[in-house]
């Protein structure tokens, strides 16, 4: 509690609500990103759920087995998960305030992000041309509605990381600002992990299901 | 202010699009402020005049329903507004209504400056405004949403005209424009709860004043604390819902549409499970407000401070697991339903704490019967009557008759209007002269109160009779003959007596805002440390941040008390209970003022900023995007999204708060 005169005293740009000495000793921000990560949790809980409950509603369209290509999934999902390590290492580098190695690690991050990305629309394309879409089949719908938010949240993040990045180039993240990184990082673990469950519910439950059954 | 303070400051400005804003007076002040109480006047107006026109919407029911075969509304008409009037109370003028009190007074309450997000608190507000503004623009759009509030599946998917039901795979009826107006729209307004919940939590945890552990927060506060958590996990789960009603209505895909493949049980599940959260999260800021009302008004401590606590935490979980009372009569079986019906009993233990905790309060205590304690005591009261409705709702057989009939609006209005909005009332009474520094005249608030008490009695009682003689909810005329006819008649009575009510305490407030009697700091002898600042309070709230060594901190600072005599009034600081050696002891080590705050002109505060209004415009364009058709909506959506982006980047680079006055 009697840390109030650490980093956030010095009124640093874009710092301003942070600068209070905090009750719990943990600053607001990150509280703020754990608090909407609680609530993010429930978010893709009811998509997921809705896809789990819809999986099996195909209507005249595709079924799981027709439509998924499950090793173009696992190379794009091996380089989103691989893209968490960009980011640990980018929050590192900071930290010890090296910031050329964390400029180099916060882009390689995005563009490991933007690459994940690039691979979903390309899939989001061959499905529509296979028929598959939004409208098919409420498994058709569900799919699409869930990786499409993920995808999202995605893009939501590569566009702070590459804000992170102009910053700065532009000298305006100074190294005592390596907190903010630390928001960004826990919001990119989180969209992470969401897809491993989200990879695991879409993609592999219903191939092991469809190796026994067929 | 420092040369490389100054050299920074100089440096960021001249980066930036435009100056942040300095006034902190004056009319266009409102638009740029952080204030978190210039943002509860502005949620107080703002509901407020929601709040009037949800009561007008009433008022039209209650003349459709007068008599039988009534042609006052077309049936299309009547749809529109039961459906504008549910949306309209729940979530533009009781939620937000409830803000107003969190935003005025959680910092105040806390010994705090300000919330821990100023901006995003701004955010807030005018996101909940575009919401408002985007919903009701429905009225130049070919109309406002008209499938209930509840909005079941698949009637939302079925128009105006009975007979034009929405294909699986299309979207092209008007109808679809009314409930993209529903879906959208509290999607915007879902927005604006979320932030302010994760603003008053982040909040509460971290900006309490030095000794103020959470089992010494104002109960109030505890009750914010637990209604933010409660919006925090509901909110999310009625947003994937709404996105997916969008999709249906908007883009014709078939989640909740049976002709195509979908199930509109899953909208029954999801609404309810943010539904009934909801519940609580309307009721539980009231049940905080007459909690500080009622100690104060008795001259006693709450009874049972720290039962009053685990049984809102209680309420809160619980209220989780109780959903599917809502949806008995979908047929989800008899072990769902009696689950469910069990679950639903057993909040009403923790229910039932509390109200004999706020009976234990008032008992033996030395009652002044001012305006706020009639509201604070109507609400024990007609609470009661509702919860005890409730409980008759879990018997499941019990509901299986009561479903869709007037029993069950009797119900909720018992709660929600004897409840919530008896304890805003009360509590607009008891803070007022906090607010404005002037008293809301006592007369004119019994006057108030007493119009309001028996205007709802008379237009909500009878709906119980209604009900269980089996009149129908949500149906827009009845035949002559089933024998209903008096007692609609007795409720439309009533609720031009309720109407008379809320002129009065609109006269009321006019004439109290300039004219009122002076309150001073301290009106009521109360207990809570908001009670130390002058009313109305400086923009920086405290000169000095209080260091709390109590419960009830104020109290024990005005009052010195030895075993079984009676306390005693101390002159100011000089109470024992408030010794400063006490008060030093290690794990209140904090100053009791931060390093600079000494003169008042040097206290830090957050600068105004523009940004929040401009990322909440951007929002309703690009929801009035997601109604057009073709290019129209590619550009609204691009408009909007520029916009917004633009409000977020503009927000991030901003220059920190630097004016030292």
């Amino acid at each position: 509690m009697a840390t109030q005169t650490s980093d956030y005293s010095a009124p640093i740009p874009g710092s301003a609500e942070t600068q209070h000495a905090t009750s719990l000793g943990l600053a607001n921000d990150k509280l703020a990103i754990w608090g909407l990560i609680g609530s993010e949790c429930l978010f893709f809980g009811a998509l997921i759920s809705t896809y789990l409950m819809y999986v099996t509603r195909v209507g005249e369209g595709p079924t799981p087995a027709d439509i998924f290509d499950i090793p173009f999934t696992s190379a794009s999902t091996f380089i989103l998960l691989m893209s968490s390590l960009g980011m640990v290492l980018a929050l590192a580098a900071i930290q010890a305030g090296e910031m050329r190695k964390f400029r180099a690690w916060t882009l390689a991050t995005a563009l490991m992000g933007s690459t994940f990305l690039a691979g979903q629309i390309y899939e989001f394309t061959v499905f529509v041309a296979e028929g598959f879409t939004l409208q098919t089949s409420p498994f058709s719908s569900s799919f699409f509605v869930l990786t499409g938010f993920h995808g999202f949240h995605v893009a939501f993040g590569i566009m702070m990381l590459l804000a992170l990045w102009v910053a700065s180039m532009m000298g305006r993240l100074p190294q005592q600002l390596h907190t903010t990184v630390e928001n960004v990082g826990l919001y990119w673990h989180f969209v992470d992990i969401v897809w491993i469950v989200i990879f695991t519910a879409i993609y592999l439950i219903p191939a092991a299901t469809s190796v026994t059954t067929h | 202010m420092s040369v490389a303070a100054e050299h920074r400051t100089a440096t960021s400005t001249r980066r930036n699009m435009f100056r942040r804003p300095t006034s902190e007076t004056g009319f266009w002040s409102w638009f740029t402020t952080v204030d978190h109480k210039k943002i509860g006047i502005m949620y107080f107006v703002t509901a407020f005049f929601f709040f009037l026109v949800g009561g007008v919407e009433a008022i039209l029911i209650r003349i459709q329903l007068a008599q039988p075969e009534m042609t006052f509304l077309t049936a299309d008409q009547y749809n529109q507004i039961f459906t504008m009037h549910g949306l309209t109370m729940i979530f533009f003028a009781v939620m937000p209504l409830g803000a107003a009190f969190f935003n005025y007074l959680l910092p105040l309450q806390l010994g705090a400056r300000d919330v821990a997000f100023p901006r995003l608190n701004a955010l807030s507000y005018w996101v909940f405004l575009a919401a408002g503004i985007y919903i009701y623009s429905g009225v130049l759009l070919g109309g406002l949403p008209d499938g209930g509030w509840f909005n079941y599946a698949p009637l939302s998917l079925i128009g105006p005209n009975p007979t034009d039901i929405l294909e699986a795979g299309t979207a092209t009826s008007q109808h679809v424009s009314r409930m993209v107006l529903y879906s959208v729209g509290l999607q915007i307004a879902g927005i604006a709860s979320l932030a302010s919940s994760l603003n008053f939590i982040v909040t509460i945890l971290n900006m309490r004043a030095p000794g103020m552990t959470l089992m010494r927060m104002p109960i109030f506060t505890w009750m914010i604390f637990i209604t933010s958590f409660l919006i925090l996990f509901a909110m999310p789960i009625i947003g994937v819902a709404l996105w997916q009603l969008m999709f249906d209505v908007r883009y014709g895909t078939s989640f909740f549409n049976p002709a195509g493949g979908g199930d509109p049980i899953l909208w029954q599940h999801m609404f309810w499970l943010f539904g009934h959260p909801e519940v609580y999260i309307l009721i539980l800021p009231a049940f905080g407000i007459v909690s500080e009302i009622l100690p104060v008004f008795s001259r006693k401590p709450l009874f049972g401070y720290t039962a009053m606590v685990f049984s809102a935490i209680a309420i809160g979980i619980l209220g989780w697991g109780v959903w599917a009372h809502h949806m008995f009569a979908a047929g989800l079986g008899p072990i769902a339903n009696s689950a469910f019906g069990l679950s639903t009993m057993f909040i009403a233990v923790p229910t039932g704490v509390k109200i004999f905790n706020w009976l234990g309060t008032m008992w033996g205590g030395q009652i002044r019967l001012k305006t706020p304690m009639l509201f604070a005591a109507g609400l024990v009261g007609m609470f009661t009557i509702g919860g005890l409705s409730g409980v008759s709702h879990a018997i499941v057989p019990h509901n299986y008759q009561q479903t869709d009939t007037y029993y069950v609006v009797a119900h909720f209005h018992y709660v929600l209007f004897g409840g919530a909005i008896f304890g805003l009332f009360g509590g607009t009474y008891f803070w007022f002269p906090k607010v404005t520094g002037r008293l809301l005249h006592d007369g004119l608030g019994k006057l108030h109160f007493l119009l309001m008490f028996v205007g709802f009695n008379m237009t909500f009682g009878p709906m119980h009779i209604l009900g269980l003689w089996g009149m129908p909810r949500r149906i827009y005329t009845y035949a002559d003959g089933m024998g209903w006819n008096f007692w609609n008649l007795f409720e439309t009575v009533g609720a031009f007596v309720i109407a008379a009510g809320v002129l009065v305490f609109m006269v009321n407030m006019v004439r109290s805002v300039k004219g009122g009697e002076i309150a001073g700091p301290d009106p009521w002898d109360a207990r809570t440390v908001e009670w130390m600042t002058p009313s109305p309070p400086p923009h920086y709230n405290f000169a000095e941040i209080p260091v709390i060594t109590a419960r009830d901190e104020f109290w024990h600072r005005k009052y010195v008390g030895e075993g079984e005599k009676p306390p005693v009034r101390v002159p100011a600081g000089a109470s024992s209970d408030h010794d400063p050696a006490v008060a030093a002891t290690p794990d209140q080590s904090l100053p009791a003022h931060g390093p600079g705050h000494e003169g008042h002109a040097d206290i830090h505060m957050p600068s105004p900023s523009y940004y929040p209004l401009v990322a909440a415009i951007g929002l309703p364009i690009m929801g009035w995007g997601i109604l057009m058709p073709g290019a129209w909506q590619i550009g609204l959506l691009a408009v909007g999204g520029l916009i917004l982006l633009a409000g977020l980047f503009g927000w991030v680079l901003e220059p920190s708060a630097e004016e030292t006055h």
